[in-house]
């Protein structure tokens, strides 16, 4: 009965509200029950356990905050950076207890947490609170000084919560902190029923925030590792969960911006899919991206362009250069520019940002430029496989994707293979340069484009204030020619091609020439026949002349003979 | 015979004439609360003789009290007059340490 489980699941959970938490721990923290969240300094417990009871408590289940550690006033003053008013949810869903130990305080023999607890559990009812917060717990332990009164404590407030019904977030240091002899952690780590470790670390000098679930008494969990990113509303947690698959058989077709790359591609991208741009630098990669969110523009659609560590005004100038111009949409909120700093954050958290821009946003276009900036913020293996999940993240909704990717050479098929984009990506083209004869001329080539014919054919991409376009290049004995280099090689070749032009009509006109006095010859030649067959029929009709006559000659002779019956037997 | 007030703000007059006064959190009759104020009872009768008071202020029945004034876990003591306040917390049963915070060490060595 796996649904009446879930149910079951559901029902002994408290949702935090915090986003990705909620999923990796399938549901929430244990109801009733204590969740332990243990790290170093600045890996985020406190934020953490504080907007899980903020959520709370806007959400009908008031909390306790019992402050070990900070001043509730400075808690109250940070949270106000992310947006929470706090001051307004203390007078009836939140209440804050300063529980710092003064710093003059002796500890001369055994004391317990009982009259805290009784204390708490009166306000507790009072303000009807459903979850609290005990951060963090380490600096309450630290004054016993006994690991077994440690043990008997935290007993103590493991029996209380389930005993009052609360939902106990326990914040406590780990031992990154380099503090030894701290075996309540161990014992915590076994008390609570879900156990969560932060961490801070800084990798190839990118700070970066990380959880993962330990342990959870009686439920699935992702056991990974996540991000755990600060946003400007709160903390979050960068998990993806498995999207449903988008209806892939869109056949609507998008322009790229380009007439003559649509064209090439069969109509254009794909509604939905994903566009690789790959090419070293300079070779027009946020041109194309900018003619591609233009053209998203001009047919009335919503579009994102973020780009790194170039101010987006800076983009906007650089590409009405080039006769881009998208100020009119960003003004009009139809088009979102977005800048980010690369180095600030691991990839996880870009793409976290890029999501929650995307759901913002809503666009229909989107263009990331370079999508190499966040795989390059990363050096772990594991996380290039980021851009993946981004890809399918976009695919999900059907939002068509075109991102850049930055080539340190100009090889892409070498320096591609580690960015898994290019075997996620639908359509991908790359861009080049060839250096010729002291010119630097780029190149477009389409490598792949998924369910479309495409043109196989480089195309010599020029840049004009009046945008991109996109020629033949020039073939010459197996040599591809750009640039001033074709523009020789065409005239030369006109040239040739003149000359030759020129020779054939020359040849054609000796022919002709050669024809005609043939022509003329048997002209002659027929005549002097038709003089000699005129001769010999007159000769013939002489000689028959001469015949007849001969022959009545020879009868008269006959007939004066007479008396002589006997006639010649060959007389005609 | 100095007097120990379980309902705080009571007797102030004996509380202002007393040379030492104290005020004792504790949570109802849990063990150390009660174990606590059984120390801190002797050790007065020990060093201060008459001219002591101690305030008891149970933190189950004014928690808000207890927290206004900084007091978290019990038992807890503080020693109101005289100036400098101090603060000590657990059962008082380390009375070399007890001793030594209120400046009795040389004479606990005697």
């Amino acid at each position: 009965m796996p649904s009446a489980r879930m149910q079951h699941n559901k029902l002994n959970k408290v949702l935090t509200g915090i986003r990705g938490l909620d999923d990796i721990t399938n549901g929430g923290f244990p109801r009733g029950r204590a969740t332990l969240l243990a790290g170093g300094p600045g890996s985020g417990k406190t934020v953490l356990a504080l907007q899980a009871l903020v959520n709370g408590a806007k959400n009908g289940e008031p909390g306790i905050f019992v402050a070990f550690e900070e001043d509730s006033a400075h808690i109250v003053a940070n949270a106000a950076t992310f947006g929470w008013n706090l001051p307004e949810m203390e007078k009836q869903s939140l209440f804050f207890l300063d529980a710092k130990p003064r710093p003059d305080v002796v500890c001369a023999g055994h004391f317990d947490l009982a009259g805290l607890l009784a204390a708490l559990k009166a306000k507790a009812d009072q303000i009807g609170a459903k979850r609290i917060v005990f951060d963090s717990i380490d600096v309450l332990l630290s004054l016993l000084n006994d690991s077994l009164a440690e043990r008997r404590e935290l007993y103590r407030l493991s029996d209380w919560l389930v005993s009052c019904g609360l939902t106990g977030i326990i914040t406590c240091k780990n031992n990154d902190s380099g503090q030894t002899n701290l075996d309540y952690q161990d014992f915590l780590q076994y008390m609570v029923d879900c156990a969560i470790f932060l961490r801070h670390d800084l990798e190839n000098r990118v700070a970066r925030r990380t959880l993962h679930i330990v342990k959870y008494r009686g439920s699935g969990f992702y056991a990974g590792e996540v991000a755990l990113s600060f946003g400007d509303h709160g903390v979050e947690v960068i998990s993806f969960p498995l999207m449903p698959a988008y209806d892939r058989d869109s056949t609507e077709r998008v322009s790229s911006g380009v007439e003559r790359l649509d064209s090439m591609l069969g109509g254009g991208y794909y509604r939905g899919a994903a566009v690789l741009l790959s090419g070293a630098p300079g070779t027009a990669k946020t041109t194309l991206c900018g003619s591609f969110v233009l053209a998203a523009c001009a047919r009335g659609e919503r579009a994102l362009f973020v780009g790194f560590d170039e101010p987006a005004n800076e983009i906007v100038r650089n590409l009405r250069s080039v006769g881009i111009d998208l100020r009119p949409h960003v003004d009009s909120g139809l088009l979102l520019m977005r800048s980010i700093r690369s180095s600030l954050t691991g990839a996880e958290e870009h793409i976290g940002t890029l999501r929650n821009l995307l759901e913002t946003h809503q666009p229909r276009c989107v263009v990331i430029d370079p999508l190499s900036a966040i795989i390059n913020s990363d050096a772990n293996a594991i996380r290039r496989r980021m851009p993946e999940q981004l890809l399918e993240m976009t695919k999900a909704t059907g939002v068509t994707l075109v991102c850049s990717s930055l080539l340190n050479g100009n090889d892409a098929l070498d320096e591609s293979t580690d960015i898994h984009v290019s075997t996620v990506a639908d359509t991908w083209i790359q861009l080049s340069y060839d250096v010729l004869a002291g010119e630097r001329n780029r190149a477009l080539t389409i490598i792949k484009s998924r369910g479309t014919e495409h043109s196989n054919q480089v195309r010599e991409l020029i840049l004009s204030a009046s945008g991109i376009t996109l020629t033949d290049v020039y073939q010459a004995d197996g040599e591809v020619l750009m640039g001033t280099a074709r523009w020789q090689k065409e005239i030369a070749e006109k040239d040739a091609e003149e000359h030759l032009l020129a020779g054939v009509e020359h040849k054609r006109k000796e022919l002709e020439l050669a024809q005609a006095e043939v022509n003329a010859r048997i002209e002659v030649l027929q005549r002097g026949m038709a003089v000699k067959r005129a001769e010999l029929e007159m000769l013939l009709a002489a000689e028959v002349s001469r015949l007849k006559k001969a022959s009545r000659t020879h009868q008269a002779l006959w007939g004066k003979r007479s008396g002589d019956s006997q006639k010649p037997a060959s007389a005609s | 015979m100095p007097a120990i007030s379980s309902v705080p703000d009571s007797n102030k007059q004996e509380a202002r004439a007393a040379g030492f006064v104290f005020r004792l959190y504790v949570a109802g009759e849990a063990p150390n609360s009660q174990l606590a104020l059984r120390n801190l009872k002797v050790l007065c009768q020990d060093h201060y003789r008459d001219d002591f008071h101690i305030d008891v202020v149970d933190v189950l029945l004014s928690p808000e009290r207890a927290w206004t004034e900084g007091v978290i876990v019990t038992p807890t003591v503080v020693r109101v007059t005289p100036e400098p306040g101090i603060r000590i917390i657990g059962n008082l049963s380390n009375t070399d340490q007890v001793l030594s915070v209120l400046g009795f060490a040389m004479q606990a060595n005697d």
